[in-house]
């Protein structure tokens, strides 16, 4: 990185993904780098947004060190507006409630399914991951969905292992024939840059660098061919504010690294 | 009570061999049979409050137990415990997502199958290396649903309803290595995901308060237990706090779970320990580092060694919580109240 101040992958991650979210909505977000950045949006450009976990936790006010290790615990609840069941909370997502999805991925496609299954055959994976929790349902269900995750090429693979949650499944409206009728993954964020889909193939395309980064290193780090602008944008990088926030809001680095 | 249980035993061979016919990999409990059991238990009224011990004795081998709380949340620890103690073997573990608990039940030979959409402790202490070992080697079944899947599994269950509809999971390979169907909406045409009703046989859950008949108080975060509850042949409860009839005649609004759901509720404080409970102790995450760490170094062997600490040796609940410590508890305690307060 050559522009701005000094920060962490999962930092950038946080800041790009944070940048994404608009004031006076709601995003269901994952734990982790996810939440994160929808905290960040929270205490900067949307004081207004809902954020929501799937433990049952709606509305969280997250104080600076009490950031949430798991979907549901202590510090998710304390000052939220609702504490439904985990059922009806995924149910708000199913009536339509919630803006946007925020998601991280162990793999991802051209298509942008994820993985968080296992790499290999399920039945005899070669490694078992945890499994889908909410990441199905999030991808599923909410409105607009964005995925948040590091830029490697044994992450960003031709066809995923398994598709746990599914975006657009084997493109030219797959994932509408199967079903999902509502949601659309609209954006991928990376520490490397933003990328996005093509309305017509629903092929990954990229979008924008961040600063100091060149297509060719956005290349080199797919493992499939991605779209490429002639021209593609470059984003503002992390303000000393946004970083700030952050490592308030992660004091012992957790999450931002 | 103990009549509920053993008219499952025969049920369940059966009903295996019809779902067989029907194809698919999810094992089903036919939605009548799920409701004749209901009715042949005795529901309402009578004392419920007995000894782990005794309640865990309604945990039958082959039996589908269905956890309550979530991950770290008030999780039935003692029951767990209890079940382990007495050598069940060959049950299905169905629970939202799964945490130490499932590793216990893994690891000491009692469970071979789980039912969930997530396992691991969380995301600091990294991928589970038990699930890993027993996936990548062949030595259990994982089932896995989305988590909005097995919530409407457990709902479908309490409504007493084969399937539920559902906008979820569809077009992903849950679909496959689950055998859920899908159906073409009869009104609008549109595909939709059907998930089928888990009935479990047994279902343990740990809540805030009960009196003896069983009504039950949960502060905080309900998770899916309302719906576990409904959907099991048979509930063993534990509380943190037995109360009077009275006080649940005071506030009927904060009854989750009536008495008539309810086969046996134990009085166990810190019942859910080193697991949370909302409001009054939090989970104890170095416990978990410690438990990791011994995994990370000798795989599942870390995991026989404690539980022969922490379930075979300690011979009472209490004695289970001195290897803790009394200020690890007060501690813990202190923390949720700052979190809560």
């Amino acid at each position: 990185m050559t522009a701005g101040a000094a920060h962490t992958p999962a930092e950038l991650l946080a800041v790009m993904g944070a940048r994404q979210l608009q004031d006076n909505t709601a995003v269901f977000a994952g734990v982790g780098v996810p939440l994160l950045a929808a905290v960040l949006a929270q205490k900067t450009r949307a004081p207004r947004l809902t954020i929501v976990i799937e433990g049952g936790i709606i509305g969280l006010e997250v104080e600076p060190g009490r950031l949430p290790i798991s979907t549901n615990e202590m510090r998710g609840g304390r000052r939220a507006i609702m504490l439904p069941s985990i059922t009806d909370t995924f149910l708000f997502a199913q009536r339509g409630f919630f803006d946007y999805g925020f998601l991280g991925g162990a793999q991802i496609d051209r298509y942008g399914n994820l993985n968080t299954t296992a790499i290999g055959p399920y039945e005899r994976p070669t490694a078992r991951l945890p499994g889908s929790g909410g990441a199905n349902d999030i991808i599923s269900l909410c409105r607009e969905i964005i995925v948040l995750t590091f830029h490697e090429r044994r992450r960003f693979v031709e066809r995923v292992d398994f598709i746990t949650s599914p975006a657009y499944l084997r493109g030219d409206g797959s994932r509408r024939k199967a079903g999902l009728l509502f949601g659309k993954v609209t954006r991928v964020v990376t520490n490397l840059g933003m990328l996005g889909f093509d309305e017509g193939t629903e092929a990954m395309r990229l979008e924008a660098l961040h600063p100091g980064v060149t297509v060719d290193d956005v290349v080199k780090a797919t493992g499939f061919d991605l779209i490429l602008p002639p021209r593609p944008g470059t984003t503002d990088p992390p303000t000393e504010e946004e970083l700030a926030i952050l490592r308030k809001v992660d004091p012992e680095r957790r999450f931002i690294g | 009570m103990y009549a509920a249980a053993s008219a499952r035993a025969g049920q369940r061979r059966r009903w295996a061999f019809f779902s067989s016919l029907l194809g698919g990999s999810v094992e089903l409990t036919d939605f009548r049979e799920a409701r004749r059991r209901i009715e042949a238990k005795r529901r309402h009224g009578g004392d419920k409050l007995t000894g782990a011990e005794e309640a865990a004795r309604l945990v039958q081998d082959g039996d589908t137990v269905a956890v309550g709380g979530c991950l770290f949340s008030r999780t039935p620890m003692a029951l767990v415990r209890e079940i382990l103690r007495q050598g069940r073997r060959g049950l299905t573990l169905a629970r939202n997502l799964t945490c130490t608990e499932g590793e216990f039940l893994l690891v000491a030979g009692a469970a071979q199958k789980i039912v969930t959409s997530w396992m691991s402790i969380g995301l600091p202490w990294g991928i589970s290396k038990i699930l890993r070992e027993y996936a990548e080697q062949g030595k259990a079944r994982f089932e896995e649903w989305s988590h909005l899947g097995i919530g409407l599994r457990f709902r479908a269950g309490a409504m007493g309803i084969p399937f539920l509809p559902t906008l979820t999971m569809l077009g992903s390979d849950l679909m496959g290595v689950t055998g859920a169907k899908t159906m073409v909406c009869p009104y609008t045409g549109e595909t939709l995901c059907l998930v089928p009703a888990l009935f479990p046989d047994v279902a343990l859950l740990h809540v805030h308060r009960a009196d003896r008949s069983g009504n039950c108080q949960i502060d905080g975060y309900p998770h899916m237990d309302a719906d576990i509850a409904k959907a099991a042949t048979a509930v063993l409860v534990t509380a943190e706090e037995i109360i009077p009839e009275d006080e649940v005649r005071r506030h009927p609004d904060r009854t989750i779970i009536p008495g008539f759901l309810v086969d046996a509720v134990v009085e166990v404080p810190f019942g859910s320990y080193p697991h949370e409970c909302y409001g009054l102790y939090e989970a104890d995450f170095e416990h978990f580092t410690e438990y990791v760490a011994g995994i990370d170094a000798r795989g599942s062997a870390a995991v026989r060694d404690y539980l022969e600490r922490y379930v075979y040796a300690p011979k009472s609940y209490a004695e289970y919580l001195g290897l803790f410590g009394v200020e690890a508890l007060l501690r813990q305690r202190r923390f949720a109240r700052e979190l809560v307060g």
